[in-house]
């Protein structure tokens, strides 16, 4: 076990680095500029620009752009943002919480929604409550999140005038206000998100749940006589859930990263619309931090979704 | 009227019990002349700012106005106005800082932090137009406490100029020597005589920070500075919160130096997001107050001001959506370079060609069908403020004419319907960036030069590569490495010598400049040059606005440029707020009058 943690812990250190090296080549070669706007300004002289480029070690080769990064992140200094002059890790957490709670809140809801109606739909298959459900996730997966979005913009707030359509991270109302402000706000945003993630997960659900339930073990479990409901919880859904657990491990990096459409739609300040006003403004070392925090990420929780299914099947083994 | 009546009146006015106008409307009554009685004002010393409260200032105390929610669909990455990139920047930058004075919508000076506006009558000008001296208000304290003198400006300066310091505010600050003379005024000197005196400390990029909060981090240490992110400036609101490209957050500064403003007691500007939606929270919901920068076809923009919460508010700007005819040419190499001043471009250098483009560009029905109330049909390249816009150039659309010119010019329709001439055909690329309003343009133009025998291939560039400096993409407008290009010059300042360079010889786009040069089209002529040299040291400025007038017209009467429609600014309002929006400043620069009726 403790060699295939170390041997896994290993392997990751070079896709680390290569992940690195595609990405920075990638910005390098991607054309713009983060000081566009003082170009087309013809009150700030060209030089301007050429001594913030200089500065800010822009016009260096790109391999030696990309040591210095790496030397810098190696010794914990994520470098400063071009477009705010703000430290990376700085502007980094402070988006951190608001991604957090939305996305966190609509992973929740997914898998509220996700698992009894998964289980459910798969005791009964073929039921008219599987069959309504079989559709509304198949209306919910291929509907993509930017068209919800805007629809349920279209229709809460300008129809209906009922919720906010402009995320505000920090709202000064205090007391119960505030909490209710939040609900209000993050309606909107965590059901798009919900809905999305949930229907995929229920139709995992219920496939992984099918698949138990004809299993020879359920049926002694029915033929010794236990109720229905232990026999569902007890006997199939704990196993049943074993995919799907791991299913959501690798989902948590993407709590991290935020949802680019989504947060750009709702003006939610979370990591996803900090990354894409980075790449807009090729603000090089932002961009480089929130990628590259995500691809660690990934690779961790992917070694934990690995040890978490051998904790869950005793069967499988690690060598 | 005696002379004790009209110095009563004059009193008033000064008082600000009288408006301005009302002053001149019956001065007018009695027979004298409106510039004259503006003048009888300013030999009295009544304040300039007062004339043109076009929106008045009702509120008579400071404060109580609630929250003001105000919508940038670009959020402010920083807050130190030295720093500002972009115009996002400054706008959010101005709620906390101000400069000595700012340009109102006329294109004219106010004082801010000013006592005055320099003139030559109050002795602020030189008469040799080498240096200007600004007397600043008394009185004047900083957020803190600090009070606000003489030593914070001669600070500014040495902090701007600065190169390691790496403020973007260096070009305003860097060819100017500023001295303190005592305690609250300061004296700018320039090194050759300066028309156009009122660059350092004044409008977008002449805020100024406190001296005792930053002076410890000058130069390499700029970036350093905790005041950087928590700014403490003169201005209406004190700074409460900020997180970079969101929200900026301020509250009511009640040492304000101003009389009962501002009116507002927080003030909340929130980033991110697209114009449309923008457009909607105040147009259509009511959720904001203001929305900056409103580039949304002006056709949704009508349909949802009919909901009566908000209002668009187009204010005139000098920004120019136009046609480049390149006057060299792009498609031979000489010296290792396209497009070299060393060549001439084998088409367009016949002024039959290019006039009958200039009558082919139907301009009417892209201002109606295309940008509506956000953009004017105009013959002009300068156009705003309006005492440079010339009134004797007209626009045509024709296309017989545009047949009859070339056929007169000896190009003639071949066997496709395409002229052509010495075997030379009139077809060009014509390039854009990627906009849905310039490829509907591009398709309008295409449409009229068919008929008159030219053939145009359009072609349109991502904006992030069209707009960019990058040296090694061949697709920037800079190195306009085509035949016809597009797109819209912004005027920065009400004073049109920067934007008119865009003409001079010596500001050739070329390899040697890295095509930072500001001519894109290279066109040369002789008399601009000369009329342009004679404006940067003209100091009357009636004789100066002459000169540039005439560059227009050279310019434009010789098809160098085809100027398509004056793009003015688009601001979404809530109809129950009253402001005033500058083109020649900030959107933020008159935050201290906004205010709300109840």
């Amino acid at each position: 076990m403790s060699r295939y943690l170390t041997r896994r812990l290993l392997i990751a250190i070079p896709s680390l680095l290569g992940i690195s090296i595609v990405l920075f080549t990638v910005l390098a070669l991607a054309p713009g500029d983060p000081f566009e706007e003082l170009a087309t300004n013809p009150n700030v002289p060209p030089e301007v620009r050429a001594n913030l480029r200089l500065k800010f070690g822009l016009d260096d080769p790109i391999y030696l752009r990309y040591l210095h990064w790496l030397f810098a992140m190696l010794q914990g200094d994520w470098g400063f943002s071009f477009a705010s002059r703000v430290n990376v890790d700085t502007l980094i957490l402070q988006r951190l919480p608001t991604t957090l709670f939305v996305i966190g809140s609509s992973q929740v809801l997914a898998l509220a929604i996700a698992l009894p109606v998964g289980v459910y739909a798969a005791t009964r298959p073929y039921s008219l409550f599987d069959q309504v459900a079989n559709t509304l996730t198949f209306v919910g997966f291929s509907l993509p999140t930017f068209f919800t979005g805007l629809l349920f913009i279209l229709v809460f707030s300008i129809q209906l005038d009922w919720l906010p359509f402009v995320y505000r991270a920090d709202i000064s109302a205090t007391g119960w206000r505030w909490y209710w402000e939040h609900f209000r706000q993050a309606i909107m945003p965590v059901a798009v998100l919900g809905l999305f993630q949930g229907a995929s997960w229920t139709r995992y659900v219920r496939s992984a749940v099918l698949d138990v339930i004809r299993l020879d073990h359920v049926t002694t479990a029915r033929a010794k006589g236990l109720a229905e409901r232990v026999v569902v919880l007890k006997h199939v859904v704990r196993n049943a859930l074993i995919p799907v657990v791991t299913l959501v491990a690798l989902q948590i990096p993407a709590v991290f990263g935020g949802a680019i459409v989504t947060e750009q739609i709702f003006r939610i300040p979370g990591i996803g619309s900090l990354l894409i006003a980075s790449i807009l403004n090729n603000d090089t070392p932002v961009v480089m931090a929130v990628t590259f925090v995500f691809a660690c990420l990934v690779i961790v929780f992917n070694l934990m979704a690995d040890l978490l299914y051998g904790w869950l099947d005793p069967r499988i083994s690690y060598r | 009227m005696d002379e004790k009546q009209l110095r009563r009146l004059i009193g008033r006015v000064k008082d600000g019990k009288l408006s301005r106008r009302a002053f001149v409307g019956r001065m007018l009554a009695l027979g004298i002349t409106a510039p004259l009685a503006s003048e009888m004002l300013a030999f009295c010393g009544a304040a300039r700012a007062q004339e043109k409260e076009k929106v008045p200032y009702k509120p008579t105390k400071r404060g109580g106005g609630g929250a003001l929610k105000v919508l940038w669909w670009q959020g402010a990455t920083l807050l130190n106005p030295h720093f500002a990139v972009g115009t996002k920047d400054q706008d959010a930058s101005r709620i906390f800082y101000e400069p000595l004075a700012g340009w109102d919508s006329d294109g004219e000076l106010f004082p801010v932090l000013a006592a005055e506006i320099p003139s030559r009558e109050n002795g602020g000008l030189a008469p040799d137009g080498l240096s200007v001296t600004w007397k600043l208000k008394r009185g004047v304290t900083w957020h803190d406490g600090q009070p606000f003198t003489a030593d914070d400006l001669v600070f500014n300066w040495e902090y701007a100029k600065d190169p390691a310091t790496a403020a973007v505010t260096i070009g305003n600050y860097k060819d100017v020597v500023v001295e303190k003379l005592d305690s609250h005024t300061v004296k700018v000197s320039f090194k050759k005589p300066t028309p156009f005196w009122a660059d350092a400390f004044v409008g977008t990029r002449g805020m100024i920070v406190p001296k005792h909060l930053f002076e410890a981090y000058r130069g390499d240490k700029s970036r350093d500075a905790p005041t950087n992110l928590k700014p403490v400036g003169t201005g209406p609101y004190k700074f409460v919160d900020f997180k970079p490209g969101d929200m900026v957050r301020g509250e009511i500064n009640s040492n304000y130096h101003e009389a009962n403003r501002p009116h507002f007691d927080t003030i909340e500007m929130k980033g991110g997001g697209d114009a449309v939606s923008a457009a909607r929270a105040v147009l259509q919901t009511g959720e904001f107050d203001y929305a900056w920068n409103m580039q949304v076809e002006d056709e949704l923009l009508l349909r949802l001001e009919k909901g009566g919460k908000g209002r668009t508010v187009i204010t005139p700007g000098g920004g120019i959506e136009h046609i480049q005819l390149n006057s060299t040419d792009p498609w031979t190499e000489v010296d290792g370079e396209r497009a070299s001043i060393k060549t001439k471009h084998p088409i367009l250098s016949d002024p039959a060609v290019r006039q009958a483009l200039g009558l082919l560009v139907d301009r009417q029905s892209v201002q109606e069908h295309i940008y509506g109330r956000t953009g004017i049909a105009t013959a002009n390249f300068l156009n705003n403020p309006e005492r440079f816009r010339s009134k004797t150039m007209k626009f045509e659309f024709n296309i017989e004419k545009a047949n009859q010119l070339l056929d007169a010019g000896g190009w003639k329709r071949g066997a496709d319907g395409i002229r052509e001439k010495d075997g030379k055909k009139l077809k060009f690329v014509y390039q854009t960036s990627i906009n849905a309003p310039r490829q509907k343009n591009q398709a309008i133009v295409k449409q009229a030069c068919q008929k008159a025998g030219i053939d145009l291939e359009l072609k349109s560039v991502t904006a992030s590569v069209f707009f960019s400096s990058d040296v090694a993409n061949p697709d920037t407008y800079t190195k306009f490495w085509c035949d016809i290009q597009m797109y819209n010059t912004t005027m920065t300042e009400p004073d049109p010598e920067v934007f008119m360079n865009q003409f001079v010889s010596w500001e050739v786009s070329s390899k040697e400049n890295k095509w930072q040069g500001r001519n894109i089209t290279r066109w040369r002529n002789d008399e601009v040059d000369q009329a342009y040299r004679a404006a940067q040291a003209e100091l009357d400025p009636v004789k100066r606005a002459a000169l540039f007038i005439r560059i227009n017209e050279l310019v434009c009467s010789d098809c160098a440029v085809i100027p398509i429609v004056n793009r003015p600014k688009a601001t979404a309002v809530s109809s129950k707020m009253r402001l005033e929006i500058s083109g020649w400043d900030n959107d933020t620069a008159t935050l201290k009058d906004w205010w709300r009726e109840a």
